[in-house]
């Protein structure tokens, strides 16, 4: 059997780590300032304004739960995919790349219903100072989510093939990190009331 | 193994280029049972327990992740050093705006516009209750 197709991106390891995934990793502290950033103001100005707590009592904690349990099981799957990609079985990692994006249009599906009732409801994005941050927030998390849903996709299509399995953990990395930030958002928006 | 990434850092060899995969499906249970705790946490109705529980549990749930599914642990150990310094920096950026937003009034200066908005907030709720 020969050797899988990959890119130079995964060939080259001038650190010790594959660019691509050396890359990845950049991307991910580039991330962190972004969300690090939007989160810390979050809770400053969450702990300076207490009629946020009110405002978010308005939130649907059901909702965010059976959210936050899909990004955990798409997690899962991506983390498969790695493994299947680390034993060269592409058909596999493409049926979990698969099953990761399914979770993560799940997860735009069930943001779309809440956001829809949120809005008939009245909130909108300048009914005060916690719905601006509720909706910048979870929509750049939910543009994340998109993203990588549509990558995940794309890779799948060249895993299928065995071309470029490596690049199966990158997206992984991405998935996990944007799991993670979900990870915080739902006790900040959802939890603490 | 699929990586062919060139070890170049000795000791640092033993890293995410060849991850021992573990049993993921175990890690996801116990993930999914600290969600339904901090849930379960939520409809208590104690505010404080509510809170160490969502919170805790969220970083644990962070710490998993991060070391099972992105194998952190084993990664070069530079990739740490670098995801440290940015958590370093947001602190700082915490610590240096926290007073000004978290304050509504000092010696020399009042932020009227945020009393404003808490007084209107709790006007506007109150009208809804």
């Amino acid at each position: 059997m020969s050797a899988p197709a990959r890119s130079i991106a995964n060939l080259r390891s001038v650190t010790g780590i594959p660019t691509a995934r050396l890359v990845t990793w950049w991307v991910i502290a580039s991330e962190m300032f972004i969300f690090g950033g939007l989160l810390a103001s979050y809770v400053m100005h969450r702990l300076a304004h207490p009629e946020w707590a009110i405002a978010a009592s308005n939130t649907n904690t059901k909702a965010g739960a059976f959210n936050t349990f899909v990004l955990l099981t798409s997690s899962l799957f991506a983390v498969l995919a790695h493994k299947a990609a680390d034993a060269e079985d592409g058909k596999g990692a493409a049926k979990y790349l698969r099953l990761t994006a399914l979770g993560g249009f799940l997860f735009l599906i069930v943001k779309g219903f809440e956001w829809t009732h949120e809005i008939r409801e009245g909130f909108v994005l300048a009914s005060g100072g916690f719905w601006s941050f509720y909706y910048t927030v979870a929509g750049l998390h939910a543009l994340h989510v998109l993203a990588g849903a549509i990558i995940m996709l794309i890779f799948a299509v060249d895993a299928a093939k065995n071309v470029n399995l490596p690049r199966v953990q990158c997206i992984g990395l991405y998935w996990h990190f944007v799991d993670i930030i979900w990870i915080f958002l739902f006790p900040l928006l959802y939890i603490a009331k | 193994m699929t990586s062919h990434a060139v070890s170049e850092g000795g000791s640092d060899a033993a890293s995410a280029d060849h991850v021992h995969h573990g049993n993921y499906v175990k890690v996801w249970a116990v993930l999914v049972v600290l969600l339904i705790i901090s849930v379960v946490g939520a409809f208590t109705g104690i505010r404080w327990l509510t809170l160490l529980l969502a919170f805790g549990i969220a970083v644990i749930k962070a710490y998993m992740v991060a070391k099972n599914f992105m194998h952190v642990n084993v990664e070069r150990r530079w990739v740490g050093y670098l995801l440290i310094t940015c958590l370093l920096f947001l602190a700082i950026l915490f610590a240096g705006v926290a007073p000004d937003i978290m304050k509504h009034q000092g010696l020399h200066w009042d932020n009227y516009a945020a009393k404003q908005a808490i007084q209107a907030g709790s006007q506007e709720n109150g009208k809804h209750e």
